[in-house]
């Protein structure tokens, strides 16, 4: 699956606000640090501060820093601002209409779309700092390596 | 197993004893899958509760940690008592020589989904599939 730019680009502010809670990060810093447009992020981060999730202030010194409990604030929270997660959730044709093919190719998109949710919504803010710390791909990666290289030695 | 019974209840709204008392039994006798049962205590009542058990090649796997149950009274929730009790299976876990945890629950279950997730654990190789008879009989 794949996150539209605005819900990813939301995602990265609010992970690094969440990280730098001491103190206020400017729309252009976390840009930078990103590669992304700081334009399309002033618009995300102006989105995330009517949802309640950030805070910014104008001015010399101003920026903006997370307001939202990052041990409560989930993954679905913040996409959700941006973009419907479940897709095909109550998209359903009445029986009476749908054809057997689409009802059984929406129960299964429906099932994939539960899944999903409950993946999304099963993941905090600060679960996800704890992923990025560990950094399990490493690991990950050194065992798809080194898996390379025993089918290379056979 | 009483008090266990109760939090059970508590948190469930179910009453399970025969449950309970079957995986008592069971736990005592079968030294091929070992189980462990830690519990948290405070103000001389249990609060909380781990249960887990190394089973070996279920699914085809090598043996492997599982959870199969984890309660913390709702008063004493956010404390840290989930984590210790978690991270004390685990380190039973590891001690039996086993290098990996796995569990399953609701997916509805957000609370649970969450605490696990919060814990490191990811989506690992199996998909649940299940059947309800009268539907496809």
């Amino acid at each position: 699956m794949k996150l539209q730019k605005a819900s990813s680009f939301a995602l990265f502010a609010v992970l690094e606000l969440a990280a730098n809670r001491a103190r206020q990060l400017s729309g252009v810093e976390i840009a930078e640090k990103y590669g992304i447009s700081a334009h399309h992020l002033a618009k995300v981060l102006r989105d995330l501060g009517r949802a309640g999730i950030v805070d910014g202030a104008r001015g010399v010194g101003g920026g903006y820093r997370l307001i939202a409990n990052p041990k409560r604030l989930t993954l679905l929270d913040v996409i959700q601002v941006f973009e419907p997660v479940a897709a095909h959730a109550g998209a359903t044709k009445s029986s009476k209409t749908a054809t057997d093919a689409e009802s059984a190719l929406r129960m299964i998109l429906d099932e994939l779309d539960d899944h999903t949710v409950a993946t999304f919504r099963s993941i905090t803010i600060s679960t996800m700092l704890k992923l990025m710390a560990r950094k399990p791909w490493t690991r990950l990666a050194r065992l798809s390596r080194s898996a390379r290289t025993v089918v290379a030695r056979a | 197993m009483p008090e266990m019974v109760k939090i059970d209840e508590e948190i469930s709204g179910m009453e399970k004893r025969g449950y309970w008392k079957d995986i008592f039994v069971r736990g005592r006798g079968n030294s091929r899958s070992p189980r462990f049962l830690l519990v948290a205590e405070a103000e001389n009542h249990i609060q909380g509760f781990i249960f887990g058990e190394i089973r070996a090649w279920e699914f085809g796997e090598p043996p492997c940690g599982w959870v199969f149950a984890i309660q913390i009274r709702p008063k004493m929730r956010l404390q840290g008592i989930g984590t210790h009790l978690f991270a004390a299976l685990c380190d039973a876990f590891r001690h039996a020589g086993v290098t990996k945890v796995r569990t399953i629950m609701a997916r509805d279950n957000h609370l649970v989904l969450s605490f696990f997730r919060s814990q490191g654990l990811m989506a690992g190789p199996f998909i649940e599939l299940e059947m309800t008879f009268d539907e496809n009989v």
